[in-house]
């Protein structure tokens, strides 16, 4: 073995994926078993008392999980990882390690649905109470931690808004009181942007989306940079011994490996939201070339919103790439390489129709872009809010909730971006009546059905 | 550890070196103690690693089911590598008794840093290794660390040592 730095692309096809001793595999086999044989009694003690590695039930741990979260911490530059079963349950168990009851977290508002309604319904049921804060600037993050808060907790790449958020500026505030910062980087995957490298301690993902690539499963991992001081005073579970584990304590006998240690031999083992061998092969055959994928991603996402930035028919493009975004230049810091291929705009109203109903009309007639509630695709996907995961709201409450009524979310696949262009052009056109150039070309009426809803049985929608 | 830390240790391949070179152990200052590190890294060594382990404690007679020698110069042969589990300040004395006895490696416990035993083994022509754990050194060359779902910045496409 020689000393060599390997790159990205090297990285995201070899790390973690080193030939089986036994058979020499080249492709990371699939450990398809529940649990695994121990040599003898003392092997068996040894392993469940922490003081040797190995595998003994993959609900904890799984050869083929194991080459997925080596792969996925060597991208992202991080000490380790623990794979989930999804981005949920990765949130949830980070969220479990950190804070009990009384516990506090500071969250960007504009954070995936899922996770408000985890934060904000389940946790804080549990005791763990939510602050949101609207905006990305560190002060108001700053002004809502409490002698409780545990976590600071923000999205790179917000949704719909587009907006960025100032990992720099909160990883400030987060060190400053003590805490770490965790980071949702699904939509930007560690080929775009590395949070750690702007001071985050620690990355989710839901791997389901552009890290897998190919939606067909699902999964989540926690990602930690082994840099944050988890013996500040702070977090009592890190230092406090361990009953369950002969008194060790996560921190004094594991140092910087001691948070991901307790993730996978505590939270995994109690609360068990565990990736399986087979999703986690799937999974890795994304990774492989995550590189390749994200930049035609991103190449396809560029040409789509220059495209709608330059249509009659649309009326915004919430894309922080283009140079009047507020978040254009803090975008350029932190993603150089591109923002991504998720992001949302709107369609304008007509004389005769609302943007609610065009934006209905307009994903009807949709060809090749599918209509779901996922991102990160290889396919393009869409949806429109106002018509679907929010039809029960008015306008005025999809306004306060940040979704307009007009707002498509795109997220832009791996097609012949001429297709694409065509699929958008003609569905605007048979939504509309308008083409392209702005011109009348078919009369459209408004349906008598889709008048709005009254708000007297209005619940609250999930964002997906 | 408020010095400035000015010592470089060996890199990946190095400190892999080292470890292919080594046939035996000893563990200074071995705690019979389950939750200390010397006891985690005599359990592991023993039963993941092909190394001869021998303790040293003047205070201890036995531990998992092993004689403890009062000193290193009381062990039945020479070991290879020397790793020391004591505070900063007896680390430059346990490097002088390594060199003295003919060992090949100081070996100095993650969280250990003492300048001064560095130089006293690298100056006699032996390896050094400070703050950083035999244990977690040797699961990153032999997929004990990967396993765990630790980042071993390893990329081979040999097959996997094991031991």
């Amino acid at each position: 073995m020689a000393e060599h730095q390997f790159g990205f692309r090297t990285r995201a096809l070899h790390a973690g994926g080193t030939p089986d001793a036994e058979h020499g595999a080249r492709s990371v086999p699939i450990y398809q078993t529940s649990s695994f044989v121990f040599k003898d009694a003392d092997d068996a003690a040894n392993l469940f008392a922490l003081q040797k590695y190995g595998n003994i039930y993959s609900r904890i741990g799984n050869p083929t999980v194991a080459a997925l979260e080596e792969r996925i911490a060597s991208l992202e530059g991080g000490i380790g990882a623990v794979a989930t079963a999804s981005g949920m349950a990765a949130e949830f168990i980070t969220f479990a390690a950190l804070c009990g009851q009384g516990d506090h977290v500071v969250a960007s508002s504009q954070l995936y649905g899922g996770t408000v309604t985890q934060l904000d319904v389940t946790l804080r049921r549990f005791g763990v109470e939510t602050t949101f804060v609207p905006g990305t600037d560190p002060a108001d993050y700053k002004a809502a931690i409490t002698e409780n808060t545990k976590a600071v907790y923000t999205e790179l790449v917000a949704n719909p808004s587009g907006e960025i958020a100032d990992l720099e500026g909160l990883a400030e505030v987060a060190h400053e009181a003590g805490l770490p910062l965790i980071v949702d980087a699904t939509l930007n995957t560690p080929y775009l942007c590395r949070p750690f490298e702007h001071g985050a301690d620690i990355v989710i993902h839901s791997i389901t989306k552009f890290l897998g690539g190919h939606g067909n499963t699902l999964g989540g991992v926690v990602v930690e940079s082994g840099r944050f001081n988890w013996g500040n005073g702070k977090f009592p579970a890190m230092t406090e011994p361990v009953p369950s584990y002969n008194n060790v304590t996560w921190w004094g006998n594991f140092g910087e490996y001691g948070f991901l240690t307790k993730l996978r031999s505590e939270q995994l083992r109690d609360i068990g939201p565990s990736l399986t061998p087979q999703a986690a092969w799937n999974l890795l055959q994304g990774v492989e070339t995550l590189p390749q994928r994200m930049d035609a991603h991103v190449a396809n996402a560029q040409e789509v919103v220059q495209w709608l930035a330059t249509d009659p028919r649309i009326g915004y493009v919430n894309y922080a790439g283009l140079e009047d975004h507020p978040h254009h230049e803090r975008a350029q810091k932190y993603l150089p390489q591109g923002i991504g291929s998720v992001f949302a705009f709107g369609v304008a109203g007509t004389d005769q129709l609302s943007g609610r109903e065009v934006g209905g009309r307009f994903i009807e007639n949709l060809q090749l872009a599918s209509h779901l509630a996922n991102i990160g695709d290889a396919r393009t996907l869409v949806l429109h809010p106002a018509s679907t995961t929010h039809q029960q709201l008015t306008s005025e409450q999809l306004e306060s909730g940040g979704v307009r009524e007009d707002l498509i979310r795109i997220s832009v696949g791996l097609e012949d971006p001429a297709d694409i262009l065509w699929d958008l052009d003609q569905a605007l056109t048979a939504a509309t009546g308008i083409n392209r150039e702005g011109d009348v070309v078919e009369t459209v009426t408004p349906a008598a059905a889709t008048a709005e809803p009254t708000s007297e049985k209005a619940t609250e929608g999930v964002h997906a | 550890m408020s010095t400035e830390r000015t010592w470089v240790g060996p890199s990946a391949p190095e400190r892999l070196n080292i470890l292919r070179n080594t046939e035996s152990i000893a563990i200074v200052g071995m705690s019979n103690k389950p939750a200390r590190a010397s006891y985690f890294v005599a359990t592991y060594l023993l039963s993941s690693s092909p190394y001869r382990v021998y303790f040293v404690n003047p205070v201890l007679d036995e531990v998992l089911g092993q004689k403890v020698y009062p000193s290193l110069a009381d062990l039945p042969e020479v070991p290879d590598m020397v790793d020391a589990f004591r505070k900063d300040s007896d680390l430059p004395g346990v490097a002088q008794e390594a060199v003295d006895l003919g060992a090949k490696t100081v070996w100095m416990q993650l969280g250990s840093w003492s300048e001064e035993a560095a130089a006293i083994a690298e100056n006699a022509g032996l390896n050094a290794v400070m703050d950083r754990c035999v244990k977690i050194e040797h699961a990153r060359f032999h997929g004990g660390l990967h396993l765990a779902g630790f980042n071993t910045g390893v990329i081979s496409a040999k097959r996997q040592v094991v031991a």
